[in-house]
């Protein structure tokens, strides 16, 4: 026991080694980017703070903001900067990058919490019945319905309920955050592309675990049918499962982006698409550092998982 | 051609969507000649009208035709799509099979840079780029493409791996075959079915992908008749007039949807044994 509990600690130390290139690279990308955006930081963050930008007083920023100094010194500055936690200053709000980034973030794990929630609830239970009820009329309804629900797009199924909800039945609030009543909305628009791409693997996973040998033994040695679902195919289909949920916190945070827009949530998510259109780019590399990370983290606790579920798998090799 | 049609009754839901797809790609072309009006014609004392004999799905908030728009804007979907498509397929499985084919340190180099772009959640980096090199249709397929060409160049390398070591491989190198000969004749077609069916499949997520953007503002730039932007106009009318956002998600649905089950009956039929 203690030999794995050894083991374990030296793999998570292992796997936290390999995020530093990967981190090392997303920075570098994302750096990259302001650099290849049009436009003069320096002039930009005049402008934002109001002042008319005349080529003297440019000239005097640029020299502040250390704009004139070769890349990779700049990229080595502002790597250094977010070591610390410090990713510039807002040219919008005028106040550290992080600062904003994590007064905005409760807002979004929020609404990403639900939504997963929702999403798992949907997914798992229509997975089983349409993999149980194979070839079915339950199965064909359940199989169209996440065909449509892979097919919509986000943001006009969102519109759409909030069109019938707020604007024809009046039931609930047409945007913003007035009482617990307004994450239902974006909740539901979140959730339900994503719950229909997983009904269908799940779907896909339970039936192939159906024709495996050991439920046929199962079957044989007379359990029922329920107990050989509960107790050993859903325990099995878990791994696929807890690997889409890692991954879909990315397809979460970007899609959180689109719905905090519509229903005017006030998460990251709106924040960064403001910012875009601000030019507040240290503000965007802030957003993209930060959701990177957030994203590699519960992956990286994803494959910890892993081993958990099925002590099979070896934690050399999921590195 | 004489095998064509008897495919064409076995593959009965394959056919039907690929008539449907054709549809759609014929509107695209003959939009001109199909649409009733301009769809780049501003008129404000027509703005904002219900169905007309001269508007058969009324005007939007400038006036302009709304079917006419919709009708163009098939092209644009369509047009940007495949485009992304093939830049994503043809870059991704390049990479892929350089990597997989040379192996050693340039597969080494390929892959640790396409983990940092899988550390990447997707949707969040497209934003960010398309949001830094500035709103138009040709960064939005740029920030796409930047996303996207990983999963092609992952399968690729995979596939090019198992494929380099068969016995037919080593045959055609004894037979003095040359390296790019190898890669185009003997790699390339054995390893393509799988990436058509990626690729048709993919053809809804990146339409989605192209017109979420665009409503978000990143992509279509006013007048051009884009279904994901004239849905993000519609959507300041909606107590009024519903139907400004109401068509144009319309339209990228069926589109994405006619697409998806195209893709679904390509892979049955290339990829049969396995359930989906």
């Amino acid at each position: 026991m203690r030999g794995a509990r050894n083991k374990l600690r030296k793999y998570i130390m292992k796997r936290l080694l390999q995020l530093i290139p990967v981190l090392l690279g997303i920075t570098f990308l994302t750096f990259t980017l302001t650099y290849l955006s049009p436009g003069d930081p320096a002039e930009l963050m005049l402008t934002a703070t109001g002042v008319t930008p005349t080529p003297q007083l440019v000239e005097q920023v640029r020299e502040g903001m250390g704009l004139n100094k070769p890349f990779l010194t700049r990229y080595g500055e502002w790597l250094t900067g977010i070591i610390q936690g410090d990713f510039g200053v807002s040219y919008k709000y005028g106040r550290p990058v992080s600062e904003v980034i994590i007064a905005r973030l409760p807002a979004t794990l929020k609404l990403a919490g639900t939504s997963l929630v929702l999403m798992m609830i949907v997914a798992l239970s229509l997975g089983i019945i349409s993999a149980l009820y194979r070839n079915k009329g339950i199965d064909y309804l359940i199989r169209i319905l996440s065909f449509v629900g892979i097919s919509m797009p986000s943001f006009w199924l969102g519109l759409l309920l909030m069109y019938l909800f707020s604007v024809k039945l009046k039931i609930l609030p047409i945007m913003g955050t007035s009482d617990w009543t307004s994450i239902l909305l974006p909740t539901v628009t979140l959730a339900m592309g994503m719950a229909s791409k997983y009904t269908r693997q799940l779907r896909v996973a339970i039936l192939e675990e159906i024709g495996q040998d050991y439920v046929i033994g199962a079957k044989a040695r007379g359990l029922s049918g329920r107990s050989i679902l509960l107790k050993h195919i859903l325990q099995k289909s878990l791994i696929p499962i807890v690997t889409l949920l890692g991954l879909s916190v990315g397809s979460l945070l970007g899609g959180a982006a689109i719905v905090e827009t519509i229903f005017v949530w006030p998460g990251v998510g709106q924040m960064a698409v403001e910012a875009i259109f601000s030019r507040d780019y240290p503000l965007i590399q802030g957003y993209v550092v930060w959701m990177a990370v957030i994203y590699v983290l519960v992956n990286m606790v994803v494959d910890i998982s892993y081993h958990r579920l099925d002590p099979r798998i070896h934690l050399e090799k999921g590195g | 051609m004489g095998e064509f049609i008897p495919f064409l009754r076995k593959n009965k839901s394959f056919a039907f969507f690929s008539i449907l797809a054709l549809i759609l790609v014929l509107i695209s072309v003959c939009a001109p000649y199909l649409a009733p009006n301009d769809p780049l014609k501003t008129n404000l004392a027509q703005a904002l009208q219900g169905r007309s004999a001269e508007f058969p799905l009324g005007t939007d908030q400038l006036g302009r035709c709304l079917l006419s728009r919709l009708l163009y804007g098939t092209g644009t979907s369509l047009k940007m799509t495949f485009l992304l498509v093939t830049i994503v397929v043809v870059i991704g499985t390049a990479i892929g099979t350089a990597a997989g084919y040379m192996g050693r340190r340039v597969d080494t180099l390929i892959m640790r840079i396409s983990d940092v772009f899988l550390a990447f959640p997707g949707l969040v980096f497209a934003i960010a780029i398309a949001g830094m090199l500035g709103a138009s249709l040709m960064n939005v397929i740029i920030a796409l493409a930047a996303v996207s060409w990983t999963k092609y160049t992952r399968v690729s390398r995979s596939l090019v791996m198992a494929t380099k070591e068969k016995e037919y491989i080593l045959a055609a190198k004894m037979g003095g075959a040359k390296q790019y000969q190898v890669i185009l004749k003997y790699i390339l077609p054995n390893i393509s079915p799988a990436l058509i069916v990626m690729a048709a499949m993919d053809i809804g997520v990146m339409m989605l992908e192209i017109s979420a953007l665009s409503f978000l503002g990143l992509g279509a730039q006013p007048p051009t008749p884009e279904w994901g932007y004239m849905l993000s106009e519609g959507r300041n009318y909606m107590q009024t007039e519903p139907w400004l956002m109401i068509y144009p998600g319309m339209a990228i649905f069926t589109t994405v949807m006619i697409f998806n089950l195209l893709g679904d009956g390509l892979r049955d039929i290339l990829d049969p044994n396995k359930e989906y």
